[in-house]
């Protein structure tokens, strides 16, 4: 049988997917890309929690599932502001590549 | 749901996660990102999620992607030429995500919760379409018109970002 551990395992390999990504990766967009990936991680693993913890009607608890709603929308706002930013940056810099861009670095 | 399209769906959405971080090209990233997302919706269905299942295709799987691929095209972003690699810190970010896999696996495997199998809904049916309006309209009105309002934010910064300077 599919246990809540398996869910939170699935969760977790996911995560660290994305987590590598962000350190591995060079390129704007695919850490993006990766930070999608754990935002959906953390969802997986909250929808798995609401359907373990049955309200008293024997219904899911609802209450995650309005946080992952939450949370789907706040990471479609930041991906469009940050393609657009992206976009600017590419701009003026004619690269999206992150090791191009060390004005600031120390 | 039967643990072989469980382990199909979590297969399918790892495989084509890992092929997201190891592709070249951003568009082959891009694609396969999106299959990746349709497992998921598919995990979240499975778990009587059809609401967050179905918003999850339309938003991810259809809006985001398609901004993703426009950006791509916009950009005219070819396959990256083969930069030379630091080695030094590709392997530390490499043991930096084990040891964060490690910590996972042993906080779940250390869960007392974690080997209980999902308890049975009380009916066959569930609408939770009908339970997610009520608590977003009801006690999370709040939260849910600040997230409108960030929305608008959100639009207006982009448009506002992505606007050419006058000369």
């Amino acid at each position: 049988m599919v246990t809540l551990g398996h869910y939170l395992i699935v969760s977790g390999i996911l995560f660290v997917i994305g987590f590598a990504g962000v350190m591995l990766r060079r390129n704007l967009i695919i850490i993006f890309m990766s930070l999608e990936l754990m935002l959906n991680a953390a969802n997986l693993s909250l929808v798995a929690f609401s359907r373990f913890h049955l309200q008293s009607g024997g219904v899911p608890d609802y209450n995650a599932q309005v946080f992952v709603f939450f949370i789907i929308t706040v990471a479609a706002a930041e991906v469009a502001v940050g393609l657009a930013i992206i976009v600017a940056l590419f701009r003026a810099r004619q690269t999206t590549h992150v090791e191009d861009i060390n004005t600031l670095k120390f | 749901m039967s643990p072989f399209l469980f382990w199909f769906f979590a297969l399918l959405m790892l495989v084509f996660g890992v092929a997201v971080v190891v592709n070249r090209n951003p568009i082959a990233s891009a694609l396969n990102l999106v299959v990746s997302f349709l497992g998921l919706a598919a995990l979240f269905i499975s778990l009587d999620a059809f609401f967050i299942g179905i918003i999850q295709v339309l938003v991810y799987a259809g809006a985001v992607m398609v901004l993703f691929l426009f950006i791509i095209m916009l950009l005219d972003l070819r396959a990256e030429r083969l930069r030379k690699i630091n080695w030094v810190a590709s392997a530390g970010g490499v043991a930096v995500a084990l040891a964060l896999l490690v910590q996972i696996f042993y906080v779940i495997g250390h869960l007392t919760f974690s080997k209980q199998t999902f308890p049975p809904l009380a009916g066959s049916t569930i609408d939770d379409v009908h339970n997610i309006g009520l608590l977003l309209f009801g006690n999370y009105n709040l939260p849910f018109q600040i997230i409108g309002v960030l929305v608008l934010v959100a639009t207006i910064g982009a448009v506002l970002l992505s606007k050419r300077e006058p000369r």
